[in-house]
């Protein structure tokens, strides 16, 4: 497939599910987005569903919503692809896409630097693992 | 999950080095009018950013828990005079803050 060689970024997709939907319908869900996402060109790396959780503010006249996120590696294309299909799924009310490796790439850096300037190395690197992955909760 | 709503009332309190407070160059004539008797004559201890003592490089739009401490009781950013946050991080806790609002983990406008 030549647009998986193209441009392939490393994206975060986070929607929200509408808070009827049980729990196979979910996965279901999951499952069929994910199908499209490979079709589409993207590597699925992760998904991970956060639970259900209140909004912030009312989304569709729901007050509740079920996380989910995936990560994943693709090109723009692939991207919008996928986009249009969580606009076209009613199941899903709400949807964020967020281009993560500029920000991987600044904080390697950060690390690195910090890293080299302390000299108990072996300690403060795994500090900043185990923060970074720190997702709300 | 909930409990970060419950945790939103108590917000206010954990905010770092108290709000009203103001940088310590405060005294300086910016107050407009009413400026002479408004100088302060107490010392105020600097404020630090706290993603700069506590070395939080990755400020992400999915910590609401974190993000939760720099917006007010009705939802706006507070401005970095009141909290102490340095620019660079404070351009980036913007930015997360604006992410988390549009997937609906912080509200735009509370009540």
């Amino acid at each position: 497939m030549e647009t998986a060689t193209i441009m392939q970024r490393a994206y975060e997709l986070m929607f929200i599910v509408r808070p009827d939907l049980l729990e196979e319908d979910v996965d279901k869900l999951i499952a069929t987005l994910q199908g499209h996402a490979t079709n589409a060109g993207a590597v699925v790396q992760n998904t991970e569903k956060m639970g259900k959780r209140r909004l912030a503010y009312d989304v569709k006249k729901f007050q509740d919503g079920q996380y989910v996120l995936f990560t994943l590696n693709a090109d723009g294309k692939a991207i919008h692809e996928l986009e249009r299909r969580l606009r076209v799924a009613e199941q899903v009310i709400k949807f964020i896409t967020v281009r993560t490796d500029e920000e991987e790439q600044r904080l390697e850096k950060v690390r690195k630097i910090r890293a080299s300037h302390t000299k108990r190395a072996p300690v403060e690197p795994a500090v900043a693992e185990s923060e970074t992955p720190a997702v709300g909760a | 999950m909930t409990d970060e709503v419950k945790h939103e009332g108590s917000a206010p309190s954990q905010r770092p080095q108290g709000r009203p407070d103001r940088p310590e160059r405060g005294d300086r004539p910016d107050r407009g009018p009413g400026g002479r008797e408004g100088g302060r004559k107490f010392f105020r201890r600097k404020k630090v950013c706290k993603f700069c003592v506590e070395k939080i490089d990755d400020i992400n739009y999915k910590d609401v828990r974190l993000l939760q401490q720099f917006v007010a009781e009705r939802g706006k950013i507070v401005p970095r005079r009141l909290t102490g946050v340095c620019t660079p991080h404070q351009r980036r806790l913007t930015s997360a803050i604006k992410r988390a609002r549009n997937i609906a983990l912080l509200p735009f406008a509370a009540r």
